[in-house]
């Protein structure tokens, strides 16, 4: 098992999120009443990202927010390091809205459990659905994603990363083996 | 990252980068008070207690609503309602609530030193919320913040802090703070409210409201205390305004973009006239919207999550 390996370079990503915009606009029959939401830190730069795809596409320029999760957490009782506290900014209601959540790993599904009570907290939403670039399966809730961009099957000793230009200067996901 | 101690104390005990955790974090907390539903779970049953043996409307309800915006169960014990009036004592009072296992205990106490001698004797956090004379810490923290959110910075300003500088721990913890996030302090009064050697706090010191303010990016005035003119500190509040009141004259002094503070409660027309006040210039009600946010990351800091 090699160290770290890449699943998926820049043009991979960007086909992935193109496929996706095309699927949310597909399931959701256009833009109508339709809003993005990034999960921080992951979800955010590819939220954008999706963003300016949907106006390329569709020529409609959705509203965008930003969700930090971290009051929501379910484990903060049990950890001794404190994620450091980001910004949440939804500027606009989110009542009656199809807010398409974006993250960038779906994992356990504690943090989409916790993003779902946060925007509960901010209105009531006509429906939400998720899109994540990557699923690594191992859910330990019930909860799944809308939107896949690659179904990634890993060990619970890996972890898996995706880099973007945004924040790591280079768009890839690598998996690596954290016991080596 | 975390704070070093279980307790917020005093700004004297806090490092720069423990002010900037808390700075940052408050500032991420700004917006759960502007939300429909202004709450979040995180510190979903735990309790904190504050304990106010002196008055107060502004710290008292800003910790109450942010330890409730946070989900906590927060309780107010008044001195002039608990059993103080029948005599307990300061330890007795402590050590009957420590066994009722809050997580927090938020402590405003005449005696300088009550916060940290409780601080020692209990295993909850204490939080200081104004000790007589000496500090009070997350006053100059809300301050501090107000002024960052405003100017971006703490670095290189000239901050005019004007007033009854000796009975104030408003101006002494800000003196902590603001020198150690590299402002440079000026403090201005009365000769009898100047303590004799503050200047070894690393401020300029004034005896002229002109002189103090003249080019400052910021003013904070304070309240001066009507007891005090029993004590025969001054001879009379017409004379003390006459010379140190804030007006629309004088504020032409500083910089331009001046910006006026005040902690609270003003005494309108005393140390500050009521179009200063209610002025262009005037920051005075950010600080109390900033003091709910930084007195929850304080809260979330100390007792959220595990310890």
């Amino acid at each position: 098992m090699e160290q770290k390996k890449v699943v998926m370079d820049a043009d991979g990503i960007d086909r992935s999120l193109t496929r996706i915009a095309y699927e949310i606009l597909e399931k959701n029959k256009g833009t109508e009443e339709l809003c993005l939401v990034g999960i921080r830190t992951g979800g955010v730069f590819l939220a954008e990202r999706l963003k300016k795809k949907l106006t390329n596409i569709e020529g409609v320029d959705l509203p965008i927010g930003i969700l930090d999760i971290t009051l929501y957490r379910d484990d903060l009782r049990l950890t001794n390091k404190k994620p450091m506290l980001g910004k949440t900014d939804i500027p606009f209601s989110l009542d009656n809205r199809k807010v398409v959540l974006v993250d960038d790993v779906l994992f356990t599904g504690r943090t989409i459990r916790a993003a779902m009570d946060a925007l509960i907290d901010f209105g009531r939403p006509k429906l939400i659905e998720l899109a994540v670039l990557i699923d690594r399966g191992h859910r330990e809730l019930p909860i799944r994603a809308d939107f896949v961009g690659k179904n990634l099957p890993s060990s619970l000793w890996e972890s898996v990363v995706v880099k973007l230009m945004e924040k790591n200067g280079v768009d890839e996901v690598v998996i690596q083996d954290d016991n080596q | 990252m975390k704070l070093t101690n279980k307790d917020i104390l005093g700004i004297k005990e806090l490092s720069v980068d423990e002010i900037n955790l808390i700075l940052d974090t408050a500032e991420s907390f700004i917006e759960v008070s502007t939300r429909e539903i202004k709450k979040v779970p995180t510190l979903r049953g735990k309790t904190v207690v504050n304990l106010f043996f002196e008055a107060s409307t502004r710290t008292r309800t800003s910790f109450e609503i942010a330890g409730k915006r946070l989900s906590a169960d927060t309780i107010n014990i008044s001195a002039t309602t608990s059993s103080v009036v029948k005599g307990e004592t300061l330890i007795d009072t402590a050590r009957n609530l420590e066994a009722m296992n809050p997580d927090a205990i938020v402590i405003r106490h005449s005696a300088a030193g009550a916060p940290h001698m409780l601080a020692k004797m209990v295993k909850q956090s204490i939080i200081n919320a104004g000790d007589g004379a000496h500090e009070h810490p997350t006053q100059a923290l809300l301050d501090m913040m107000t002024i960052k959110e405003k100017r971006g910075t703490l670095s290189g300003l000239k901050v005019a802090i004007v007033g009854d500088i000796a009975h104030s721990r408003v101006a002494r913890s800000n003196i902590y703070g603001l020198t150690k996030m590299g402002s440079h302090v000026i403090v201005a009064g009365p000769a009898m409210m100047i303590p004799k050697d503050i200047a070894r706090m690393g401020v300029t010191v004034y005896n002229s409201l002109a002189e103090a303010i003249k080019n400052v990016d910021i003013i904070m005035m304070l309240r001066i205390q009507l007891e005090r003119q029993q004590q025969k500190i001054f001879p009379s509040l017409r004379e003390y305004s006459s010379f140190f009141c804030l007006n629309k004259q004088n504020i032409n002094l500083a910089k331009e973009d001046v910006l006026v503070m005040h902690p609270g409660p003003i005494n309108r027309g005393i140390e500050i006239s009521s179009d200063v006040a209610d002025g262009p210039y005037s920051i005075i009600l950010d600080q109390v919207t900033n003091g709910v946010a930084v007195r929850m990351a304080l809260l979330y800091l100390l007792i959220g999550g595990q310890r």
